[in-house]
């Protein structure tokens, strides 16, 4: 079920889910301020729940083109520095983070 | 004054040899030498660069093969990637990220011999409406209240662009234009800006905040500089599947188009409940003057853009919670490390991005998670359709809208900024157009009593540039708006 | 005699659907101008776009498309002239862009079905749900160094084809003839090479298991299963773990499994609580993308022929039994070569000689239909000169021999040997007469009535003769002699 408008109050573990799922570190006294401050613009969104949306078509984007498609040709790729340009962490030619454990 | 002239006029000096390319840039980079440690409009400053592109130019206008824009200083909004140039965003994350290619918007710019002083400040990301998120510290409106020295905000995001432009630091600007971001700094800085229509101008290159909504759009003193400069920034671009595959009208030429029959609309819902009387004010006297310029006025009704801000502060931070994903400290930008990758992730997020950014990303995430995508998202895609609905339903009537800019003048840092969703409100009337695609026009009409710049948007349908650029320039004219802002270029700082 | 499980409470039935990612064949990316070819150096065959770099945007690929409507062709699906781009939003380290870019709520293909061939000659049809195209992810590399793992970009953005069947298998083996079939035909419609082993076709499965009758219990997703072989032990290995937690009174938990091969066991991944919410929205930087049906029904027009079509013509063209025909066009490669071979010729014959003698020649070296020792040419002359009564049968498989060990053309060891047939009638008459004249006690026991002794007497003149006399003479000459 889609969730309804009126649940006014963002709780900090709601704001905890979003954090990791947004893959920010958020400290122990920042959540409730985000959940303060969430919950006041959820709340204040709420007023869209009084729009009649029946048989609207969702606007994507600009409605003004059509999507353009590009040729199968190799026009690009073969730029390993610029590729490799800005990274903090570089072994040989790949980039690198710490090990992941599958 | 090279640094008081309009690109009109330092097109022509140039070409009449009353001054050198090289002077021009000089004088704009002496400008920033003193102005810029107190309005912070710029990140970098790329004097040397600028004084080498100016002498290089001086050569081609020697030569006589000079394109439009040929020696003319420009400030480039921080969010245009530019080739071997750090590009940060406003953001800690990106504090030393060197892009190895030019966006498009400013390779045109380029192309058309201008030369570029540097990169100015804005909101981090583009979010915000006072340049009060930025990594790099706020950026000071050069206009003061009378008698006053009150900091004020330039507006946002492009506060860095806007600012330059007031304070005689550049010619022009670039900015980018989300729910505002050209328009309502243009109107606190006293400046003139234009958001063209979504497709107009390409987006490759330029860092993404919300994709269905940011457009590129010129800054600068006057309607006609503005004209010149969307010229050259414009046209079709294959790398964006966005841009539109249509030819760039001659802007400058539509700014001496007559406006006899020109139906202007006039929407009653922007004449919103606390509206200052100095705004309603300046607004009637737009209508006057258009009047007077021989266009006919109707009052025309937008019903459903009153929901545009709640509209795009789900729409926004739903795209940018998504577009901000790919800093994660792996291929560029700053890293914090972590024992694991998603504490490495985690910690880079949260040092890199600011407070503002955190908050949009935390909400954008939300609306789209699993349950509530419905209930936010997609109900309000569909109120963007009304919106988009409403905007053509009245340009079936009318040629153009018009509206203030912003609901007050620039305000003082500290003001409103409490709550977030009071700060949302200053982009109250730039945002609908920004829903729906439409091209907007902002230029400062008067000044509010303590005086500070106040602004009019004129609003057009798709594609409509033309059309904003003759009716912008009736009204500049009407409007005579000469004052200067206190800290510039020859002023009494 | 459908495929059961027998547990401690009864039979067990096993429901089987398959996700498969198949590697579009085209030349660049999906949404950028890098090269899609496989087995460059790391981090070569990668765009800015591909690495994500910031203001970086996708431009769809029109071959892409193409090849999506083709194999939406070749599965006998919709194609929807409407479909999108959404964004699947998730971390990890070698998804640059922080999202894959997926179609999710409007695929460009929608409902099809394909039939499989079983063992005992059954022939059943599977349900395809979708296919949709997406992105690739990059590579991480967790053993180039102790405390690194390493991303390499190059597969980052190639073209993937998502086929989604229903939950219409009831048995590996069905299982194992739905993903060879589906190879086939992107195979045959050249918009996926099908190598499992290199990774361009990779399967997810989905397993639960149920009493014959019920409704569907919870299923288990077995991720990224890249031979046929291993999808079929993972589903049995899977299924018996499901009966297990039943019978002892548990409850299947939803999740995504790894199957481990070296075990043999199947091991959590992913479990629903930390199943991810990957936030699917349609991408703002790309528009819808519209297909005119004129374009659809000028792919379909040019769509190569597909392997059914190709049975059912071998079939009635060539007059081979199903089965045959069936194991001819299994495999593209193997159905051109038969075709040449058969060209103007015996069909049955020229299948005999292919999915026999060849086949088992084959199978000995390990070789493919491309290494064949025996071109298809020259498998058609030697069915020529038995054809035209230079050799005989007999003598064809001994021609045969030689050609896989000398390569040397049948005319030339038929030549060289002197190999070629006896037609001539004195001359067999001449050995009939020896042969009869020393069995007078076999002509006896023959006139008797042991008719059998016939085939003694055709054994004794043909081996007289090294093979080489016309069998159909040597019968009629020998028959008048006898009578
Ligand atoms: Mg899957
Ligand atoms: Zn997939």
């Amino acid at each position: 079920m889609g969730a309804e408008l009126t649940d006014k109050i963002l709780d900090k573990k709601i704001v905890q889910r979003v954090a990791k799922l947004s893959s920010l570190a958020v400290k122990e006294d920042e959540l409730a301020i985000y959940a303060a401050d969430l919950g006041g613009i959820i709340n204040w969104m709420e007023q869209l729940n009084g729009v009649d949306i029946t048989d609207v078509q969702p606007m994507v984007g600009t409605e003004i083109a059509q999507l353009r498609l590009r040729e199968d040709v190799v026009t690009d790729g073969d730029c390993k520095e610029d590729v490799l340009s800005n990274a903090p962490e570089r072994i040989a030619d790949f980039y690198a983070v710490p090990k992941v454990v599958e | 004054m090279l640094t008081g002239m309009k690109i009109t006029e330092a097109v022509d000096g140039l070409r009449q040899k009353k001054f050198s390319a090289e002077e021009l840039t000089k004088a704009h980079v002496n400008a920033i030498n003193k102005l810029n440690d107190r309005i912070n409009a710029y990140i970098t400053v790329t004097a040397d660069a600028a004084i080498e592109q100016a002498k290089a130019a001086d050569q081609k206008l020697a030569a006589g093969d000079a394109p439009a824009l040929t020696g003319i200083p420009l400030a480039i909004k921080d969010l245009f990637c530019t080739k071997g140039v750090k590009t940060t965003a406003a953001s800690r994350i990106l504090e030393n990220f060197v892009p190895p290619y030019e966006s498009t918007v400013t390779a045109n710019l380029l192309r058309d011999g201008a030369v570029f002083l540097g990169k100015v400040n804005l909101d981090e990301f583009a979010m915000g409406s006072g340049n009060l998120n930025s990594a790099f510290g706020a950026v000071e409106n050069p206009w003061k209240r009378q008698g006053e020295d009150t900091f004020l905000v330039p507006g946002g995001s492009s506060g860095g662009s806007a600012a330059a432009v007031a304070a005689q630091m550049a010619m022009g600007a670039t900015g980018t234009d989300t729910g505002g971001s050209i328009r309502q700094p243009a109107a606190y800085c006293g400046i003139t800006g234009i958001k063209p229509t979504y497709g107009r101008c390409s987006r490759w290159g330029i860092i993404a905040y919300a994709s269905s909504l940011d457009q590129a759009g010129p800054m600068g003193k006057s309607v006609e500089d503005c004209a010149i400069m969307l010229q050259s920034m414009a046209g079709f671009d294959p790398k964006d599947s966005t841009s539109v595959d249509k030819e760039v009208p001659d802007y400058r030429a539509a700014c001496n188009r007559s406006l006899k029959g020109m139906k202007v609309g006039i929407p009653m819902e922007y004449r919103v409940p606390g509206l200052s009387p100095e705004i309603e004010a300046v607004w009637q006297q737009g209508i006057n003057w258009l009047k007077e310029a021989g266009c006919e006025i109707v009052d025309v009704s937008l019903p459903h853009t009153k929901h545009g801000l709640a509209t795009y502060y789900i729409i926004a931070p739903a795209e940018a919670s998504s577009n901000l994903a790919r800093y994660d400290g792996v291929r560029y930008g700053r890293r914090v490390d972590g024992a694991s990758l998603d504490e490495l992730y985690a910690n880079t997020r949260g040092a890199g991005f600011g407070d503002e950014v955190k908050r949009r990303i935390l909400m954008g995430t939300y609306v789209l998670s699993a349950g509530y995508y419905d209930a936010y998202y997609l109900r309000a895609q569909k109120v963007r359709k009304l919106i988009n609905q409403d905007f053509m339903n009245v340009f079936d009537k009318v040629d153009v809208l018009l509206t203030p800019t912003a609901p007050t003048a620039a305000f003082a840092k500290g003001e409103n900024q409490e709550d977030p969703v009071q700060m949302y409100l200053n982009d109250i009337f730039t945002v609908p157009a920004s829903m729906a695609g439409v091209p907007g026009l902002a230029l400062p009409a008067g000044l509010s009593s303590q005086g500070l710049p106040l602004g009019l948007q004129l609003l057009g349908r798709p594609f409509g540039e033309e059309t904003l650029f003759a009716v912008g320039s009736a009204m500049e004219k009407a409007a005579n708006f000469t004052h200067k802002p206190t800290l510039r270029a020859g002023g009494s700082l | 005699m459908s495929y059961m499980i027998e547990g401690s409470t009864g039979a067990w039935e096993v429901v089987i659907g398959l996700e498969v990612h198949a590697q579009v064949i085209s030349k660049a990316k999906l949404f950028s101008g890098a090269s899609a070819h496989f087995g460059a150096d790391p981090n070569t065959h990668v765009s800015l776009v591909d690495a994500a770099f910031p203001g970086m945007l996708p431009v769809l690929n029109r071959e892409c498309v193409d090849q999506a409507i083709r194999t939406g062709l070749g599965l006998n699906a919709k194609i929807n002239l409407m479909s999108r781009f959404d964004r699947k939003n998730y971390f990890y380290a070698d998804l640059p862009q922080g999202y894959q870019i997926s179609q999710f709520e409007f695929p460009i293909v929608g409902e099809g079905s394909i039939e499989i061939e079983l063992e005992d000659g059954s022939v059943k049809n599977i349900g395809i749900t979708r296919l949709h195209l997406e992105q690739d992810a990059g590579k991480s590399i967790h053993d180039l160094t102790p405390k690194d793992t390493v991303v390499d970009l190059n597969r980052s953005g190639v073209a993937l084809m998502e086929i989604v069947s229903e939950p219409d298998m009831r048995s590996p083996e069905e299982a194992g003839a739905y993903l060879r079939k589906i190879r086939a035909i992107v195979r045959y419609l050249g918009t996926c090479d099908g190598n499992m082993e290199e990774g361009s076709m990779r399967a997810d499965v989905n397993v639960s298991v149920r009493k014959p009758g019920e409704d569907y219990r919870t299923r288990c997703e077995l991720k990224n299963i890249n031979s046929i072989r291993y999808v079929m032990q993972a589903i049995e290995i899977e299924a018996k773990r499901h009966i297990e937690i039943y019978e002892n009174g548990g409850e299947v938990d939803q999740e995504t499994r790894l199957f481990d091969v070296a075990r043999g066991e199947t091991r959590t991944m992913r479990s629903k609580e930390n199943a991810h919410d990957y936030r699917y929205f349609p991408d703002p930087d790309l528009l819808p993308l519209i297909v005119e049906q004129s374009h659809v029904d000028h792919l379909k027009s040019t769509l190569a022929e597909l392997p059914d079509d190709k049975r059912n013509r071998f079939q009635s063209e060539y007059g081979l039994p199903r089965y045959d025909a069936n194991v001819l066009v299994a495999e593209q490669d193997v159905a051109n070569f038969f075709e040449k071979v058969a060209k103007n010729r015996d069909g049955r014959m020229a299948s005999n000689w292919v999915t026999g003698e060849l086949f088992a020649v084959l199978n000995k070296q390990g070789l493919t239909i491309h290494e064949s020792p025996i071109s298809a040419d020259a498998l058609g002359s030697l069915l020529d000169l038995i054809a035209d009564n230079t050799i005989n049968g007999k003598i064809a498989k001994e021609v045969f021999e030689d050609m896989v060990e000398t390569g040397d053309m049948p005319g030339d060891i038929v030549e060289r040997k002197g190999l070629k047939q006896v037609t001539d009638t004195g001359a067999i008459e001449k050995v009939i007469a020896e042969i009869l004249a020393a069995n007078p006690d076999k002509i006896a026991q023959y006139k008797s009535g042991k008719d059998k002794l016939f085939g003694f007497f055709v054994g004794q003149v043909m081996k007289e003769m090294q093979g080489k006399a016309n069998p159909a003479i040597v019968n009629d000459l020998l028959k008048k002699q006898l009578s």
